[in-house]
């Protein structure tokens, strides 16, 4: 199949940061069944950084592939620039997706805003 | 195992199709000799797909494909008979050409009413009977399913169809040398695709039973009985004639073999991953046909995943369509969105064998644990 990049193709067989952490400091879950995707990733903060991150996703290879990506665009990031990260930024790192799946798979800044969102919920900033 | 997508050309077609680019490149319109071998060996076709199904030669039009069959069939059938009424009935599980020229005739005033089927795939003839009323014009209800591979009393719904003076079309596209076809059973019109034969794209059939007129959807030359003008194409409809012989010839023995790969595919996948189950009917479906459901995971990354290891399906996910929904037949038969999105159609034919069923079926559990792994709707017992 060829109707993506050799790169998403590279996330979608070794997706970096794959999983849960249990005592993340936020969470983020967007999408729903329904559609066909859903993704959720957890941060562990420090310093106002992201430390750690993973994700869990059910959904298309474009979906996984793009979430894969946000996890090591994230990692290391203050949560400002974190919070810069847009969709664009995700499928351009990943040398473009096809038209249709740019809006339904292409999520995983928006779960990363939300995971840091319910991180400054919980400390009471948000 | 994706033979309900295309399927390649049998060698011995596409043998019988050479002469037709090139030597015997005569148009049967003309007089001489060479239109004559044309003229002849669209005889012969016509023959051989009549054959197929119980149909008399002249009761065959040839068209460019079974979405065109489809087409001339309800759109150019309904318009014709409009006299006799303005309703058509139709199962929700159609073909897509089927379903929108039902749309198309629905902007031009008919009414259209769609036929549910159970939890198995297979119409509901009650309600099939309750739909059909004397101001009906067409019911057309598909001989099998190409997604679920579900096959159709298609008797019964066209015994339903002819008590109400209703004409009966079938679309057999899925059907057609696959299981045994009779157009005695009552059928009016039939649509009969050429790829799913083995043979080319390109070319389809329409049978439009004895007396009736269709009104065509291609004006010119009077082609095809006035039903389908153009020059016909010889090699794709010569392709066709010798595919529908071959299918016929060999389908008893082909479908006892494939129903037993198909069988083992179903068993074997259904107890080596757990929560994977069987879409349609265990009994009355295809030979070639399996639709298996995974629970918590999504169609397309199966597909990429199985790719991958070689081994090339179809899903009914929204994630592999055009239109970003998921598979009408798969709602139809009363799957929730995430459980059609889980779907996969093997669709098994001539080039498989044994090993290559065992093969997938050792594949299938590492492919759907590596994604279940990642899914976040994956229960802790399956992690």
């Amino acid at each position: 199949m060829r109707m993506y990049s050799e790169k998403v193709m590279d996330h979608f067989r070794n997706p970096r940061n794959v999983g849960e952490i249990p005592d993340a400091d936020g969470v983020g879950t967007v999408g729903n069944p329904v559609c066909g995707d859903v993704m959720a990733i957890y941060i562990k903060v420090k310093d106002d950084r992201i430390e750690d991150i993973k994700f869990k996703t059910f959904g298309c290879g474009a979906a996984i592939a793009t979430s894969s990506m946000i996890t090591e665009l994230a990692k290391g990031e203050t949560l400002e620039e974190a919070m810069k990260i847009t969709r664009a930024d995700v499928a351009d790192e990943l040398g473009g997706l096809p038209p249709i799946k740019m809006h339904c798979s292409n999520l995983a800044a928006d779960a990363v805003h939300e995971a840091i969102k319910d991180y400054r919920k919980r400390r009471g900033e948000g | 195992m994706d033979y309900g997508a295309a399927s390649p050309v049998d060698p011995r077609v596409l043998e019988a199709m050479m002469p037709y680019f090139s030597d015997s490149f005569g148009n049967p319109s003309s007089i001489h000799s060479r239109a004559f071998e044309a003229q002849s060996a669209m005889k012969t076709a016509r023959e051989q797909v009549a054959s197929l199904i119980g149909a008399q030669p002249g009761e065959i039009v040839f068209t460019s494909c079974a979405t065109e069959s489809n087409n001339l069939a309800l759109i150019g059938g309904a318009t014709r008979y409009r006299s006799r009424g303005s309703r058509i009935v139709v199962s929700n599980i159609e073909h897509i050409s089927v379903l929108n020229a039902c749309k198309e005739l629905s902007k031009q005033g008919f009414e259209i009413k769609y036929v549910p089927v159970d939890r198995n795939g297979i119409i509901k003839l009650d309600v099939l009977e309750e739909l059909v009323d004397d101001e009906t014009v067409m019911v057309s209800i598909m001989a099998a399913n190409g997604e679920i591979g579900t096959i159709q009393p298609i008797k019964e719904a066209a015994e339903i169809a002819h008590g109400h003076g209703a004409l009966f079309h079938t679309d057999a596209t899925a059907a057609a040398g696959k299981i045994p076809l009779g157009v005695e059973g009552g059928v009016d019109l039939m649509t009969v695709s050429s790829t799913n034969l083995y043979g080319p794209k390109g070319v389809g059939a329409l049978y439009v039973g004895k007396g009736l007129r269709m009104r065509p959807l291609m004006i010119g030359g009077g082609q095809e009985n006035g039903m389908r003008s153009g020059s016909e194409n010889i090699p794709g409809i010569v392709g066709m004639g010798k595919a529908a012989e071959l299918a016929e010839e060999e389908m008893e023995h082909e479908a006892v073999r494939l129903t037993r790969l198909r069988d083992g595919l179903i068993r074997g996948i259904t107890e080596a991953v757990p929560e994977s189950y069987l879409n349609g009917h265990p009994t009355k479906r295809l030979p070639n046909n399996a639709n298996i459901r995974f629970s918590y995971v999504e169609g397309e990354a199966l597909i990429l995943s199985l790719d991958e290891l070689g081994i090339q399906v179809s899903s009914g996910s929204a994630c592999t369509s055009k239109t970003l929904e998921p598979s009408h037949v798969l709602l139809a038969i009363g799957l929730r969105h995430e459980e059609a999105h889980g779907s996969l159609v093997f669709t098994l034919g001539k080039g498989n064998r044994e090993e290559h069923v065992e093969y997938v079926i050792g594949q299938m559990p590492v492919v759907v644990r590596r994604l279940r792994s990642m899914s976040p709707l994956t229960p802790e017992e399956l992690r």
